[in-house]
């Protein structure tokens, strides 16, 4: 047995037909499949612990907390931050709105400047164009190069002095181009700008040290890197955090409430009203075990030998044409194939028990950047094997035998 | 499990090759866009009216086999007929691909029954249908979200 197999082994899920047909999961940018040590920890929180955190006195919400914080400091470990530089979210979306509404709204104005790029994901433009409608700030967009690279000449003219923020993907979930975020945020900070880094489609995939990039926030989902979906983080440089207004105000996040004056709990708690995801945080912290044990270097090592043999088996399928080629890459294939919709291609591929997405894929302007309306997208992860490649470009194959 | 071929009949993907109503209706009535932001399809319907009497029907745009075949068959379907004509034959439409029930449908919209097995392509069937009723009434753009 290969030690591929033995890692999907680990994803119940994946063990399954649809169909007749054994089901080929090639769409783990939108979410990966969970194994069974973080569906266990789910189970038994549940099972066992559960109770509400940080207020109750008796052992279960002693457990709960225990376990709460202790996911805490497992997503500061892995990504070199200090604990009370994490602040839980429902997921990179969250996480995002959050540094726009509580750093950036109050700090704003007409003349100031948030610069993204053409390749973001929905969830990291449309945060910032309500804000820029809140305080009259001006959005500028980077340009992506044909290959799918970001364009850092574009990047660094339209940074100056009056940008105030800089976000930008760490991977895009699209095409899967990987951006060199630590020389964004170098000259990003150098023009004196806050930076956020999107870094959803990268913490399932590669290491990721905060404090080497050198970013201001960084934000992610907890079901993208194997943990259940409501949970995720941003990691936010305590200077900043500290000086933040509250996002949100409930619960958990005071120290004292009167009404003539309440105070705010402490960073990152401020943050985090009302009761949050604990079955999440805990299930999120045994995904964080996983990718610890199997090493971000295996991983890494797995997606790129897939991602090359993918490539190749892509090219040699007449009238399928990869969209994105950076040289830096992760193991995302995005295509389209002459003379067949992308939708038409997503259901002859699922009948077939191949799991694609197809559409624009949550970003649309990058589409339009290419001049396509959607494509077809096979994104890969570590319990994916050169079969699963196999079982794609049959597909493909009969897809365009039918149809083209 | 579904057949692919339900789907996919001959008639569908020959309409969805070679389409015969592409292009814009003259003199152009009423104008209707409808997009499926599931798979980033527009249309652009275009409806040519002598009174009561759909004289014409062309349709524009990006699309998937199933919403181009749908566009170009429901323009030939729809040709001659009145507007209520044409309310009624989408409901038999709708009840065919997303009901449970066997409605009498033309011959050329009854190549559409195998939809029914694939729930996420009933968006794609009847986007040309939500936008030439929505236009027929009056409003412009439509979406199936
Ligand atoms: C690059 C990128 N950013 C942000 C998001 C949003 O993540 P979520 O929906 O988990 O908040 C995604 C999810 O698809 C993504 O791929």
């Amino acid at each position: 047995m290969t030690q591929t197999t033995r890692i999907a082994d680990a994803f119940p899920a994946l063990n399954q037909t649809v169909g007749d047909k054994p089901l080929v999961y090639l769409d783990s940018a939108a979410t990966t499949q969970k194994p069974t040590c973080v569906i266990d920890a789910v189970h038994s929180y549940y099972e066992h612990d559960n109770a509400n955190i940080h207020r109750g006195v008796h052992q279960l919400s002693m457990r709960a907390t225990k376990g709460y914080e202790g996911a805490r400091a497992k997503l500061a470990a892995l990504l070199g931050a200090s604990k009370d530089e994490i602040v839980f979210v429902r997921g990179a979306t969250e996480a995002i709105n959050l540094v726009a509404q509580a750093w950036g709204r109050p700090r704003l104005g007409a003349g100031d400047e948030i610069l993204i790029t053409e390749m973001e994901h929905h969830s990291n433009i449309v945060p910032w164009q309500l804000l820029c409608e809140q305080t009259g700030a001006a959005l500028k967009v980077a340009k992506v190069n044909d290959d799918g690279s970001l364009n850092v000449d574009s990047f660094k003219e339209l940074l100056g002095e009056d940008t105030a923020i800089a976000a930008f993907t760490h991977v895009s979930n699209a095409i899967g181009s990987i951006n060199q975020v630590k020389e964004l945020c170098t000259l990003a900070k150098a023009a004196g700008a806050v930076t956020v880094v999107d870094g959803a489609q990268a913490t399932g995939h590669m290491h990721v040290d905060v404090q080497d990039i050198g970013c201001d926030f960084y934000a992610t989902s907890g079901h993208k890197m194997f943990g259940p979906t409501g949970i995720g983080c941003l990691f936010g440089r305590s200077e900043l955090l500290e000086e933040m207004e509250p996002y949100q105000g409930g619960g958990d996040m005071i120290l004292s409430v009167s009404f003539e004056e309440t105070t705010w709990n402490k960073v990152p708690f401020k943050f985090e009203a009302g009761t949050p995801n604990i079955a999440g945080a805990i299930g999120l912290s045994a995904a964080c075990d996983y990718i610890t044990e199997i090493g971000y270097d295996t991983i890494h090592d797995i997606e790129m030998e897939l991602l090359s043999y993918g490539t190749k088996v892509l090219s040699e399928i007449d009238g399928a044409t990869l969209v994105g080629t950076a040289k830096q890459k992760c193991a995302i294939l995005a295509f389209t194939v002459d003379g067949v919709h992308p939708h038409d291609v997503g259901t002859i591929c699922d009948h077939e028990g191949v799991a694609i997405r197809t559409g624009n894929h949550c970003a649309e302007p990058l589409m339009h950047r290419f001049g396509l309306s959607a494509t077809c997208r096979a994104s890969l992860s570590v319990y994916n094997t050169a079969s699963d490649i196999d079982a794609l470009a049959t597909a493909l194959r009969k897809a365009i035998t039918m149809l083209a | 499990m579904s057949d692919l071929r339900e789907l996919y009949l001959e008639m569908v993907t020959d309409h969805a090759k070679n389409p015969r109503h592409r292009g814009k209706a003259e003199p152009c009535d009423c104008i209707g866009t409808g997009n499926n932001p599931l798979c980033g399809d527009k249309l652009v319907v275009t409806v040519h009216l002598d009174g009561d009497t759909i004289e014409d029907v062309k349709f524009d745009g990006e699309g998937c086999a199933i919403s181009v075949a749908s566009a170009d068959l429901m323009a030939e379907v729809l040709s001659g007929k009145s507007v209520d004509d044409a309310k009624e034959l989408f409901s038999g439409f709708h009840e065919l691909v997303a009901g449970e029930g066997t409605p009498e449908v033309p011959k050329k919209l009854a190549v559409f029954s195998g939809v029914r097995e694939f729930p996420m392509r009933v968006k794609c069937a009847t986007l040309a249908w939500h936008t030439v009723i929505a236009a027929l009434n009056g409003s412009e753009e439509v979406t199936t979200e």
